[in-house]
């Protein structure tokens, strides 16, 4: 391949679509690079797509895009080994003509935005694995190396969408290597069912979708969360811990789902189901403090590979989807005022992520993983207490109301004591903020 | 008879799809580095099962039913008991749904 192109960008995932798809449209002449057979095919995720995200790039996207449902409901399920308390959050204002989110298989979503990204005029070769990036003489980044013969491809700028495991970027000395504290590895099955079985057994009613999250016991102590999310015909049922607490107590998640698809709150909803694939993935949660360099001499990076996550809030696509625009965006301001594509320069795309709910999210929560990790009371002990509170108030059994409270006062001092309470309080709130 | 961890997750894995590389494994153990602790933990850990500690102690890895998820890259970093690629390009697991 002796071309040269204008950018390349690596990658064909929710943040390489978005930045190709961005350029090609503009008349950039931009080369997108994807290791799977066909760009969808090495992704995974939960999902859950935020509309606004993929309206900035194409806003009709309703007309075309495979989507599963469009949610109506939220539920937090805390978990401990025969119970749940939760909330859940529901309402007809989610039934709009312009859904604000939907379930996603992820794989197809991914196949249809490459498929928008050929035809706004990006070159896609897929097949193909970036290794590394060129450098010219003064260090400046202007090209990459795939594993094709001749594999060496010429730009002025490359936008990396390699994905959590970033690989290009820490081989090529422009970043740090990712640790086991900040990120999770997250299993997922795909259960299928009928539509109208999924909608009798969540309460809904044709395209409507509804997303459970779940805390608890289910991770046996670890940090971590799972979920169930209705697509059209199947549920998305997955689990993920942070790897250094698996490492810790080396359990296989595997076996953490397992567990989870037994709950007795959980087994109902997948009675019956056909299991037709099983993935795993590691989702960048490290927060703030884990974002690597975003930008430099002629490359900037996006997506998971830039650790764009909100743990909290499990958003993610929309991050990538929103800095893959964003680095799109300002090579092209470059281009059109003649600027040169140098660090300087690029460091308006850490500036455009700045000023956006990109890292401004981020920060807010910036306490969080940190404090998740060092005080895992909030997994371990509080889903039991809180569910024994439930059920020592709802119970009727001859006991007096102010006898119960005592009793649910006396539960929570005993297991946290009373600077334990008011400091994991402190601790949330002040995180929060 | 009671399944065994490895054997739930390769009944999993039958209904995922794959283009193996015959004879070009994208991960491999360092031979001299095979008792690795980190190693021992992966064989509890890989959600793929794709390795297994054997009875002299050393750890050995059959990639093929790997997700590619890359978590024994990371745990293993700094040990260099690992040599970690992905496969070349459009070989590996090909995710239906993802």
């Amino acid at each position: 391949m002796a071309e040269k192109f204008d950018v390349i960008v690596v990658g064909a995932g929710m943040a390489g679509n978005a930045a190709a798809y961005t350029l090609a449209k503009a008349g950039v002449n931009v080369l997108q690079i994807e290791r799977g057979e066909y760009a969808g095919s090495k992704n995974v995720q939960g999902g859950i797509l935020y509309a606004q995200a993929v309206e900035a790039l194409i806003p009709e996207f309703r007309e075309s895009a495979p989507l599963e449902r469009h949610i109506i409901e939220q539920r937090i399920w805390v978990l401990n080994d025969k119970s749940y308390i939760g909330t859940h959050f529901r309402s007809d204002n989610f039934n709009e003509e312009r859904p604000n989110r939907y379930t996603l298989v992820r794989a197809q979503f991914d196949k249809w935005l490459n498929g928008e990204v050929k035809k706004a005029g990006a070159t896609v070769i897929t097949e193909t694995t970036v290794l590394e990036l060129l450098k010219d003489e003064t260090g400046k980044v202007n090209g990459v190396r795939c594993d094709r013969e001749n594999g060496e491809v010429r730009a002025d700028c490359v936008i990396l969408c390699d994905g959590v495991n970033a690989l290009v970027g820490s081989r090529s000395g422009v970043r740090k290597e990712i640790n086991s504290k900040e990120v999770a590895l997250a299993v997922k099955e795909m259960h299928f069912l009928p539509r109208d079985v999924i909608n009798e057994r969540f309460n809904i009613q044709e395209s409507e979708g509804v997303v459970i999250e779940i805390l608890g016991t289910v991770t046996e102590g670890m940090l971590g969360t799972g979920f169930i999310y209705t697509n059209g015909e199947s549920l998305s049922v997955g689990i993920g811990v942070i790897v250094s607490d698996l490492m810790k107590n080396r359990i296989n998640p595997s076996t953490l789902l397992e567990k989870m698809k037994s709950h007795p709150s959980v087994a109902p909803l997948l009675k019956g189901s056909e299991v037709k694939e099983y993935s795993a993935h590691l989702l960048p949660e490290g927060g703030y403090d884990s974002v690597p360099e975003l930008s430099g001499n002629g490359w900037m990076v996006c997506g998971d590979s830039a650790h764009l996550l909100n743990a909290i809030h499990r958003e993610g696509s929309n991050m990538a989807l929103t800095s893959g625009r964003l680095a799109a965006e300002t090579y092209l301001e470059l281009r059109d005022k003649g600027q040169p594509i140098n660090a300087e320069n690029l460091k308006k795309y850490n500036q455009k992520l700045e000023n956006s709910f990109v890292l401004k999210d981020l920060k807010k929560y910036r306490r969080m993983p940190h404090i998740m990790l060092e005080n895992k009371q909030f997994v371990t002990m509080y889903p039991d207490l809180l569910a024994g509170a439930a059920e020592t108030l709802l119970r009727v059994d001859g006991v007096d109301k102010k006898t119960k409270e005592k009793k649910i006062t006396k539960d929570f001092r005993s297991a946290r004591g009373i600077f334990g309470l008011v400091g994991d309080a402190f601790k949330l709130v002040r995180a929060w903020r | 008879m009671t399944q065994t961890q490895s054997q739930k997750i390769e009944e999993k894995l039958y209904q995922n799809r794959y283009r193996v590389e015959e004879g070009k494994p994208h991960i491999t153990i360092v031979p001299e580095k095979a008792t690795a602790q980190e190693l021992k933990m992966m064989a509890a850990i890989c959600p793929a099962a794709c390795y297994e500690e054997t009875e002299n102690g050393k750890v050995e890895i059959i990639p093929d039913g790997c997700l590619e998820c890359g978590t024994c890259r990371v745990v293993c970093q700094g040990t260099g008991s690992l040599t970690w690629n992905y496969p070349s390009g459009g070989y590996g697991i090909l995710f239906k749904f993802g």
